[in-house]
């Protein structure tokens, strides 16, 4: 154990962690190597048994597993099935783990009609888009689209030391405020801000595009006085649907919409 | 030594996405080299069907969590050809810049993560933080500085947020750019460190004929947009990418395959090198000398130079927009578009090669047909013979079966394949 995981002088334990990825882009593993200033600290709080995207070695000893992607094909099932016997905590990371993301989008298709679509002729196997709790318990959710790193080293910081983890409670629109932002409904546009949990720094917003609520709803939401404030500004309701399906981290609210 | 055995490389590491190699060789003999992509398909161009074009960029760049950038930008380029909308020049130059950034943090990432392990005989970049600390420092703060090149002109490195269709919802911060300039030619020494290791490594001495496509514009190294050309003398239009890549599929692989020419071809670094030589900045030509690097090149390992010798051009070319972009006014920074119906293919040079987005929208810009041809889609074709004369190479050469899978581990690496992005 390195002076590094000293703090204090208190000796703790490196995390012994794997990483694994689904049906999905790879964009939140990724993260994992970005915030390169505060990388080697990052990595000094992990001892990585399982990591493929970086490293050659594998092993299956680890206690926490990070399962990035949503789950389309048997094999997958298996293949998570058999990591959730092997972890102690099974982390949800990124959007299309915790809620299907944008892979969800091929729900609204038959699987016949898609294979006909991007491979006519070929026998391809696949199944409509699940998230990882839809299979297995999750004892912890990372959303984001991708997932933030300063969250994320929150969070293994937290892990490591055995203190509570926690994400914001409040929703985006109190850390876009708080960068003096001009709200997207004053300029006319549909913004998911109102109902989606903070965490981002409302990155997409105080880059002026509205926010298509990849994190996921916030503690509490109120839908109705959302869908009202839509209405009431006649804004299109096509255009909110599309927003609110986009990564699939409404679904349990979409009845409320019309 | 072994005269019997086979090589099953499950999953292969250090590469984005799922594929196998399997090599049979018996009585010292190649019997059978194989690439399988066995990724899970995603099925982008049906989920696409339907999203009006305003989402589309937010859509498409989540088909590859290294290169969003380019996709975001290939599907822009698409619908403002499609919907006949021209950006204002400052958003132009600011997309140009994104782009910059997400090669150089991809490349980065390839060169220190993904490859330099094997040329140190280590499982992962890890042991090399203790052992040659000054060569992952310069790694690190190389793909820093493209993130950061990437954050500051698209709100976020990791799938953009501010390039949007008809130009980029906000302008960069100039205080920003400042910064970034005076970050940029402080890590400029950053490239020697990665060019004298670079040069001190031994790099298989195998070659195998073939044809590179890249994008050429006559004036400037290729980035968004342009003509389709080939080393094999083809040239054409933007619109007729279909008839540069001949998608077709093989049962045994999820992502597809393409050819031009000849039974397969090469998209890249190194395809973008062999074409477009004369456009890099003189630091880079110079670069590419010292490192033995010469057009054209059939070597596929030396993809990774092409890789380091378009970090050298970027930095130079980076500081060069900075500049015209501190000049401007940013008075307006995104064209006023009414949806219309169209057709159009927008390619542009991701860090992997060649990246066509070709869209088909409706009057009220919803798509109505969509289609992506990806550069790892292009190479894997060329991966396969290149594993069959590599292991026939190694063969000769009387190299064992633990050599002979190091050999074609790395082969396949040096493409820098994206295969999550090829079966999107």
């Amino acid at each position: 154990m390195g002076e590094k995981m000293r703090p204090l002088g208190v000796p703790f334990e490196k995390l012994k962690i794997a990483s694994f990825d689904f049906t999905c882009c790879e964009g939140c593993q990724l993260q994992l190597t970005n915030q390169e200033a505060s990388l080697p600290d990052f990595l000094d709080l992990l001892d990585v048994r399982n990591f493929r995207e970086i490293s050659s070695e594998r092993h299956d000893d680890y206690d926490i597993a990070l399962i990035e992607g949503s789950i389309s094909r048997q094999d997958e099932v298996e293949r998570l099935l058999k990591i959730r016997k092997q972890a102690k905590i099974l982390v949800a990371f990124g959007t299309c783990a915790c809620f299907g993301g944008v892979n969800s989008l091929k729900n609204r298709h038959p699987v016949e009609e898609l294979i006909d679509e991007v491979y006519p002729g070929m026998a391809i196997e696949t199944l409509p888009v699940r998230k990882i709790s839809d299979l297995v318990t999750v004892d912890l959710s990372i959303p984001g689209c991708p997932v933030d790193k300063g969250e994320v080293e929150r969070i293994m910081v937290s892990l490591v030391t055995g203190s509570l983890v926690t994400l914001p409670k409040y929703p985006v629109c109190i850390e876009c405020k708080a960068q003096l932002t001009t709200c997207l409904f004053e300029l006319g546009e549909i913004c998911l801000g109102p109902l989606t949990r903070a965490g981002c720094n409302a990155v997409c917003t105080s880059g002026k595009t509205p926010c298509l609520g990849c994190r996921g709803p916030a503690e509490e939401i109120n839908m109705a006085a959302f869908l009202e404030l839509v209405k009431e500004r006649g804004l299109s309701l096509d255009d909110l649907h599309e927003k609110l399906a986009f990564y699939n981290a409404f679904e349990p609210f979409q009845s409320h919409e019309t | 030594m072994k005269r019997d055995y086979a090589i099953d490389i499950r999953h292969l590491s250090r590469v984005e996405g799922h594929a196998n190699i399997h090599i049979t060789v018996t009585k010292g003999q190649l019997v059978e080299a194989r690439w399988t992509i066995v990724e899970t398909p995603r099925f982008f161009e049906a989920m696409l069907k339907g999203v009006s074009a305003e989402r589309v960029p937010f859509l498409t760049s989540r088909i590859c969590g290294i290169c969003s950038i380019s996709h975001a930008l290939a599907s822009i380029r698409a619908l403002e050809r499609a919907m006949e909308i021209t950006p204002p020049v400052a958003a132009e130059k600011t997309r140009l810049l994104a782009m910059m950034g997400e090669t150089l943090q991809s490349h980065a990432l390839h060169l220190f993560f993904l490859i330099a392990p094997d040329f140190m005989g280590t499982s992962s970049v890890l042991p090399l933080m203790q052992s040659h600390p000054d060569l992952v420092r310069a790694g690190l703060q190389l793909k820093e500085l493209g993130n950061e090149i990437s954050s500051i002109t698209a709100g976020r490195c990791t799938h953009p947020v501010t390039l949007v269709v008809g130009g980029i919802s906000k302008a960069p911060d100039k205080q920003r750019l400042l910064q970034l300039r005076t970050m940029i030619h402080e890590r400029k020494p950053l490239l020697d460190i990665a060019c004298s290791f670079f040069r001190s490594i031994v790099i298989p001495d195998f070659s195998r004929e073939t044809e590179f496509i890249s994008l050429r514009n006559g004036t400037s190294y290729p980035s968004i947009g342009g003509h389709l050309v080939s080393t094999d003398g083809v040239e054409r239009e933007e619109n007729d990418y279909l008839l540069m890549t001949n998608e077709y599929t093989r049962e045994f692989s999820t992502s597809k395959f393409t050819r031009l020419s000849r039974n397969s071809s090469v998209a890249g670094g190194l395809a973008r090198f062999n074409n477009n030589h004369s456009l890099l900045h003189p630091k880079a030509r110079e670069a590419a000398e010292q490192l033995g690097l010469k057009p054209v090149c059939h070597n596929p390992f030396m993809n990774n130079i092409a890789q380091l010798v378009e970090c050298v051009h970027i930095l130079e070319e980076a500081e060069e927009i900075i500049n015209s972009l501190l000049d401007m006014e940013f008075r307006e920074t995104k064209t006023a578009y009414a949806p219309k119906a169209g057709a159009a293919t927008g390619a542009v040079e991701a860090p992997r090669g060649i990246l066509y987005h070709h869209l088909e929208t409706d009057a009220a810009g919803k798509v109505v047909k969509a289609d992506c041809v990806i550069p790892t889609t292009q190479n894997n074709g060329n991966i396969d013979p290149d594993l069959k004369a590599i292991v026939a190479w190694a063969l000769r050469e009387g190299k064992n079966d633990g050599e002979i899978t190091k050999l074609c581990e790395m082969v396949v690496r040096s493409y820098d394949p994206c295969i999550s992005c090829s079966v999107h």
